[in-house]
């Protein structure tokens, strides 16, 4: 893990400063996010929020529960359309790909839902084979068998192939959905809560299943959560959400010793 | 001085709004009830337009039609069948004491393959598909709207609108003829078992007077308006599981309110198609 920024807290008008958005000689920004705005109504969840991830970087943002996090992470990859702001994805902005350049996009960005949104009609072997398919990867069958036995493997459940979701307990269901998402190998990949609802011995396997895929396939790594042990074991840059903007941001070691007070509480 | 700023008046903001109109002024002053239902009617009308735009438009989801039309279609043959040998069954054996009062005994075959294959046969077999099918498309659907599996089939590379709606409203609008053309045919076998309780007849004989019974204003009419039928059934179904939220509690209502609003519509659309009929000179 890299420490590269210090704490720093920010207010609403100085994203400019931000380290994030400033850009790195060395490191190509994988996401650069500018002063995106998304609102439901009269309830504006984030407001000019600012955010870079790094290639080979991983990146906490760190909320409360209803502070935006799962919005943000939606419009990252263009399930919801923001208000304003642009959101660059391998230089791409999102919100303003048609379909087709979208799916491309999604080829390279893997996302690991919340729920972890596993086909309940279909086998393991279909849940995987699944992305393969839609996004007309041009492989054969033996390729496919290939594809799906290595990102099995990866998660430790190459028994499961034939079985169905529903017989699977909630820590195997999420590194199912872990393999299927690494199984189109993204060079991004995007975390929702990935260790919410699980057991502190199944979240810490699961962390730490993150963090071994991120140095096997060197991929940038974006992980919404609110749980700190996932948060201190995956994450490189954390980047406090509060108030729709991007509060403070810098290593879990040094915002562990803010004294801000909206930073401290998620520490306590 | 002190400058006090008062929060704007709802009405003089609705007003200086430039999108409103008479329409909308008048939208305001109605029931909270019937703004609902009028929302939700034009919510509806707006998801049927976006099937007629993104239904005929590549990519074909063949394969996931083809293993729809086996779960609608097939998988529900045996319930429609049970119904309408039921129905047939029962209609003759309710009919039989009043034809007999009448000395019209012998009118019994034609009278309950006429009722049968012009009204009962495709509304009750509707009603049967309404309630199995209109439920199963707005739980399964609705349960993979707040599991996020919608949002991950987009992810894939998949248009979930093409992939789950358009193929189950395709299955539905063609599977349901055939299961009502199925379900006439054993309704009137059964009904041919029920004039042979208190009598015999023939097999021959009974569908002899059957088919001199029928004629093509019977059978067309019933069958176009199957169309239809299976068309409201599988699009308010997708509606209302496209459009679950709220958690398990959601899925639940969704399920719910699509078989009760699809049976409605396919009292609805009956009362239209009879009136269409009728003009029609089919009657």
């Amino acid at each position: 893990m890299t420490a590269a920024y210090d704490t720093t807290v920010f207010s609403n008008d100085q994203e400019s400063q931000m380290p994030g958005l400033q850009q790195s000689g060395s490191q190509e920004n994988v996401i650069r996010i500018r002063n995106l705005r998304k609102s439901f109504g009269s309830n504006i969840v984030l407001n000019k929020f600012n955010l870079t991830l790094k290639k080979g970087e991983s990146v906490a943002v760190l909320g409360k529960s209803g502070s935006g996090k799962s919005v943000l992470i939606k419009c990252i990859i263009g399930l919801l359309i923001p208000d304003e702001g642009t959101i660059d994805v391998f230089g791409q902005n999102i919100p303003s790909l048609s379909h087709d350049q979208l799916d491309r996009i999604r080829v390279r960005v893997g996302f690991l839902f919340q729920s972890n949104a596993l086909y309940d009609s279909m086998t393991i072997r279909e849940n995987l084979e699944f992305p393969l398919r839609r996004h007309w990867i041009s492989v054969n069958q033996q390729e496919v068998n290939d594809m799906i036995t290595e990102a099995l493997e990866n998660v430790g459940l190459a028994h499961t192939v034939n079985m169905m979701p529903a017989e699977l307990s909630g820590g195997m269901r999420k590194r199912i959905a872990l393999a299927r998402t690494l199984i189109l190998k993204p060079e991004i990949i995007l975390y929702d809560e990935p260790t919410t609802g699980l057991d502190p011995i199944t979240g810490n396997e699961i962390s730490e299943l993150m963090v071994s895929i991120q140095k096997k396939y060197n991929t940038s790594s974006l992980v919404i959560s609110h749980d700190m042990k996932c948060i201190r074991k995956t994450a490189d840059r954390i980047v406090v959400l509060t108030d729709g903007i991007a509060y403070a941001e810098g290593t879990y070691a040094a915002l562990q010793q803010s004294t801000d007070l909206k930073v401290k509480q998620f520490f306590q | 001085m002190i400058r006090i700023n008062r929060p704007p008046d709802p009405l003089h903001s609705l007003l200086r709004d430039k999108r409103t109109n008479l329409g909308s002024l008048f939208f305001m002053t109605l029931p909270a009830g019937a703004q609902k239902f009028f929302n939700e009617a034009g919510d509806i009308s707006r998801f049927t337009a976006r099937f007629f735009t993104e239904g005929f438009r590549p990519r074909y989801e063949f394969a996931e039609l083809l293993r729809q039309c086996f779960i609608i279609g097939y998988k529900s043959l045996p319930l429609v069948g049970l119904t309408g040998f039921i129905m047939g069954l029962v209609l003759t054996m309710q009919l039989r004491p009043s034809l007999v009062d009448y000395g019209v005994e012998y009118e019994l075959p034609a009278m309950v393959a006429i009722s049968i294959v012009r009204e009962i046969g495709p509304v009750i077999t509707a009603l049967i598909f309404a309630g199995k099918i209109g439920s199963s498309i707005g739980a399964e659907l609705g349960s993979m709207k707040v599991t996020e599996q919608i949002d991950a089939m987009e992810v894939s590379g998949t248009n979930p609108f093409k992939y789950l709606v358009v193929t189950r409203v395709f299955a539905a609008t063609l599977m349901l003829p055939i299961l009502v053309l199925l379900g006439d045919a054993i309704g009137l076998y059964g009904s041919y078992l029920g004039v042979n309780i208190k009598g015999i007849t023939s097999f021959s004989l009974f569908y002899t007077q059957v088919f001199d019974a029928l004629s093509f204003s019977d059978v067309f009419p019933a069958f176009i308006k199957s169309f239809f039928f299976g068309f409201a059934v599988g699009v308010i179904g997708c509606y209302k599981g496209y459009n679950s939220s709220k958690g398990t509690e959601g899925v639940g209502r969704s399920a719910n309110s699509a078989v009760v609003v699809a049976s409605l519509m396919v009292f609805v659309l009956d009362l239209i198609a009879v009136q269409i009929t009728d003009l029609l000179g089919y009657n």
